[in-house]
């Protein structure tokens, strides 16, 4: 029973980890593509056109990607969690079911028509396509979002004598409290990543002196983009979140802020140290005073229950996991708002597009973004452990009961190879179109 | 409310196997007939513009029961647990087949890719005639051994196959010898609606000899349909009694004998769209009537002790059904609208088609 937990959780992490590489690239990515060809539209400069089509090549790829890997997830609820499915598909079963109807069909459509179909039906409707497909991509994270958001936070339910959950309030699921800021803080995270991406591979093209022009403009927009977004990132979308963690999942509050024990007055605010779970302390700590009560209830002194407060099966199961993940995504969303900053001031003062040591910084970041996204994601996730739906339904209630863990580890082991595969040919190809640059025609 | 949400999902199911059906049987051509690397090129194309918009079909399918039918959602994606996930990754292999097949110049490059598309795609359209085989025969719900059951009344874990690859044994594994020939009817089924396909969509050089391999798969579908019909009642003995009494439900196995009948006269035939229409009959009359034979049940048992699942003790309430209704049919509207969208914009034959670069 221990073992087929473990293994259904490892291969659903391992899954959705490797999925949301790609929908983060292209949900950002399809904003910056109808900012790029509506700019094109306005001003009538080639290069915002090709920079557009350009984009959508890559979106292309990614977003194949995003499909081949998505589809496991939709069909894991099934295989690996039934249980959960059953009681639970009557609700979260909606959401999903709205977003392969309103956002994967939209997505899909549009996309073809926007990479053959430009000629065919002229300017204005395929700006009109990439702005459809960019509707799709963000319309997705909604309903994931919404799904999510009822696990974190269940809302319009009512649980039936047979223990099913069924829904009581159809519009409770969007106006779900949790939702929004969720929503706002993974969507701008998701352009923070594309603007990097953006960014780097126009830092990348300046520095081998090779498609310079579009170079140039690729930075900018990547730094002008992945400044803004970092900004908002941070505050208000990610402080909103922190209070909802706060409100609602008060253990996992202080699990991830790394509170072994209540202060009198005014919590603190750990910047680095290490869980000890054996001492319940942190190890090698630096942290303010005051800061965390502040930031979280605008009151100094207010008091933030630690982790001492709540029983142990209320508390998240893997607390070092939750921490670091928090914390890496924080500290590392910090960098990135330092280094944008830094390379929009160079830009003002024109010393951008000289200036090598930034330059490669930019370059060598784009893996970061991705990993502040999903440690994002752990925290969520973790936290919200040991539950599948907070305070109601624990993890453990939620796996298949006929699936035996040996079934589990064979597909576990099959889907590593298979992504480690699919990850080396999306390199390859992504590889391939950003050395070919947007100059480079084919067909 | 049950009943309008099973019609949709077989509407979506049925639209499924008709849209990515072809891309199996293109696959399924290209790996047997597809010699020249032109021709291998445009019948690759054929699918690969429209893999990933037929694909979401399976998602909507997938979304839609989730949420109407939790229950018997989680008892088959637990219960075919391995079977679904090979499925997964021969989709995934079908995927990347296409798209990567055209990314490098050299041949070798393509042939991978190209193998990677056709045995995915073959395997594909076995698999799917199987899991019909198994939904029509059924399975050993609730794990009953010696007249007790081992798990909950609904839920089932199948082997892939049992040592006695029979579909009378007790406990039957996905692969038996009823369902294999349920696979087999598939794939001839979608091979023959993938080179209808590719006659409409392409101007390859094997579209007249196409002609003649759909007359003679069209010979060997009309033998293996009558020969599972003649076992058919030994594995699902209650098969044909929705037949007789409600009569007007003969009409899905008359759709799926005029598409087989009217293929037999596909060398004579004019106008492209035709021999894909008959092969459309072929699969909805095909999937409708299976279903049709089951109604209202989803999943039968094979033992005694446990009921078969139906549309009604797998469904969710009342009031999530009908709220759906309403986000249901404004989507269907605009699937709809999409598809003729698409379809207009990308009409005619690959090869002439110019896109834009």
């Amino acid at each position: 029973m221990e073992d087929m937990l473990f293994y259904d959780r490892l291969q659903f992490a391992f899954t959705i980890t490797f999925h949301y590489i790609f929908p983060q690239l292209t949900m950002g990515l399809s904003l910056l593509i109808v900012y790029f060809k509506g700019k094109y539209l306005l001003n009538k400069i080639e290069k915002y056109n090709d920079a557009a089509k350009f984009f959508m090549k890559i979106f292309a790829v990614n977003f194949t990607m995003g499909v081949v890997t998505g589809i496991p997830m939709e069909f894991q609820f099934g295989t690996n969690w039934a249980k959960y499915s059953e009681l639970t598909g009557g609700i979260i079963g909606q959401t999903l079911a709205m977003e392969g109807m309103f956002s994967f069909f939209l997505e899909s459509s549009f996309l073809a028509l926007f990479i053959f179909g430009e000629k065919l039906m002229g300017q204005k409707l395929h700006f009109l396509t990439g702005f459809l497909v960019f509707l799709g991509s963000w319309a997705s994270g909604w309903f994931i979002l919404s799904t999510n958001a009822w696990m974190q936070h269940p809302v319009g339910y009512e649980i039936l004598d047979n223990g099913k959950y069924v829904l009581e309030n159809f519009s409770a699921l969007f106006s779900n409290p949790w939702l929004l800021p969720a929503f706002l803080h993974n969507q701008l995270a998701s352009v923070v990543t594309s603007s990097f991406v953006v960014a780097s591979i126009g830092a990348f093209y300046i520095l081998r002196n090779k498609q310079i022009e579009y170079g140039k403009l690729f930075l900018k927009t990547g730094v002008v983009f992945g400044l803004v977004s970092s900004l908002l990132v941070a505050f208000p979308t990610g402080d909103w979140n922190a209070k909802n963690v706060a409100k609602y999942q008060p253990a996992s509050f202080a699990a991830m802020e790394g509170i072994f024990e209540t202060e009198e007055a005014g919590a603190e605010i750990v910047l680095i140290g290490q869980p000890n779970m054996v001492e319940k302390k942190l190890d090698n700590k630096i942290a303010v005073p005051n800061i965390l009560s502040f930031l979280t209830y605008q009151e100094w002194d207010r008091q933030i229950p630690g982790m001492d407060k709540f029983k142990k099966e209320e508390l998240p199961d893997n607390i070092p996991a939750l921490y670091y993940s928090y914390h890496i995504m924080v500290g590392l969303g910090t960098i990135f708002i330092g280094v944008m900053a830094l390379a929009l001031f160079f830009l003002w003062r024109k010393k951008l597009y000289t200036l090598k040591p930034l330059l490669w910084t930019i370059m060598f970041l784009v893996p970061f973004p991705y990993i502040a996204n999903l440690t994002g994601w752990y925290t969520a996730e973790l936290g919200r452990q040991p539950y599948l739906v907070y305070g109601l339904l624990r993890t453990s209630e939620g796996i298949s009961p006929t699936v035996s863990s040996g079934n589990t580890l064979f597909t576990l082991l099959g889907f590593v190879a298979l992504y480690m595969l699919l990850g080396l040919l999306f390199l390859v190809l992504v590889g391939k179109t950003i050395n070919e640059g947007p100059k480079h025609k084919t067909h | 409310m049950e009943i309008f949400w099973y019609l949709s999902i077989a509407i979506v199911l049925a639209v499924f196997f008709i849209l990515d059906g072809y891309d199996f049987g293109t696959g399924i051509i290209h790996l047997f007939l597809a010699k020249e690397e032109k021709d291998k090129e445009v019948i690759a194309k054929s699918a690969g513009l429209f893999w990933d918009s037929n694909e979401v079909w399976l998602v909507a399918a997938g979304g839609m029961l989730f949420m109407a039918f939790p229950t018997f959602y989680a008892s088959v994606f637990s219960g075919f647990y391995l079977p679904l996930i090979i499925v997964l990754w021969l989709i995934i292999f079908r995927a990347i087949g296409l798209e990567f097949r055209s990314q490098f110049k050299f041949q070798m490059w393509k042939d991978i890719w190209d193998a990677s598309f056709g045995v995915s795609s073959l395997l594909l359209a076995l698999f799917f005639g199987i899991a019909l085989g198994n939904v029509v025969r059924g399975v050993n719900l609730g794990g009953v051994e010696n007249g007790i059951s081992e798990y909950e009344a609904h839920y089932f874990f199948l082997p892939l196959w049992d040592s006695s690859f029979s579909p009378l044994s007790k406990t039957p594994g996905v692969i038996d010898w009823f369902t294999i020939i349920i696979g087999l009817i598939s794939v001839v089924t979608l091979a023959i609606h993938g080179a209808n396909w590719i006659i409409l969509k392409t101007n390859s050089s094997i579209n007249a000899k196409l002609k003649r391999v759909i007359f003679n798969l069209n010979i060997v579908l009309a033998a293996l349909t009558i020969f599972s019909l003649l076992i058919w009642q030994t594995v699902n003995p209650n098969c044909f009694d929705n037949f007789s009494e409600k009569p007007y439900l003969i009409l899905f196995p008359i759709v799926y004998v005029t598409g087989l009948i009217g293929l037999f006269f596909i060398k004579k035939m004019k106008k492209d769209v035709h021999g894909f229409i008959l092969s459309t009959l072929l699969i909805v009359g095909g999937i409708t009537s299976s279903l049709a034979s089951l109604f209202p049940v989803l999943l039968p048992s094979i033992n005694t002790i446990n009921e078969p699942l139906t549309i009604y003790n797998t469904a969710t309430s009342e009031y999530g059904l009908s709220v759906a209704l309403n986000w249901g049919i404004i989507g269907f509207v605009l699937l709809f609208v999409y598809m003729i969208i698409q379809k207009r914009l990308m009409g005619g034959k690959i090869d002439n088609m110019d896109y834009g670069h």
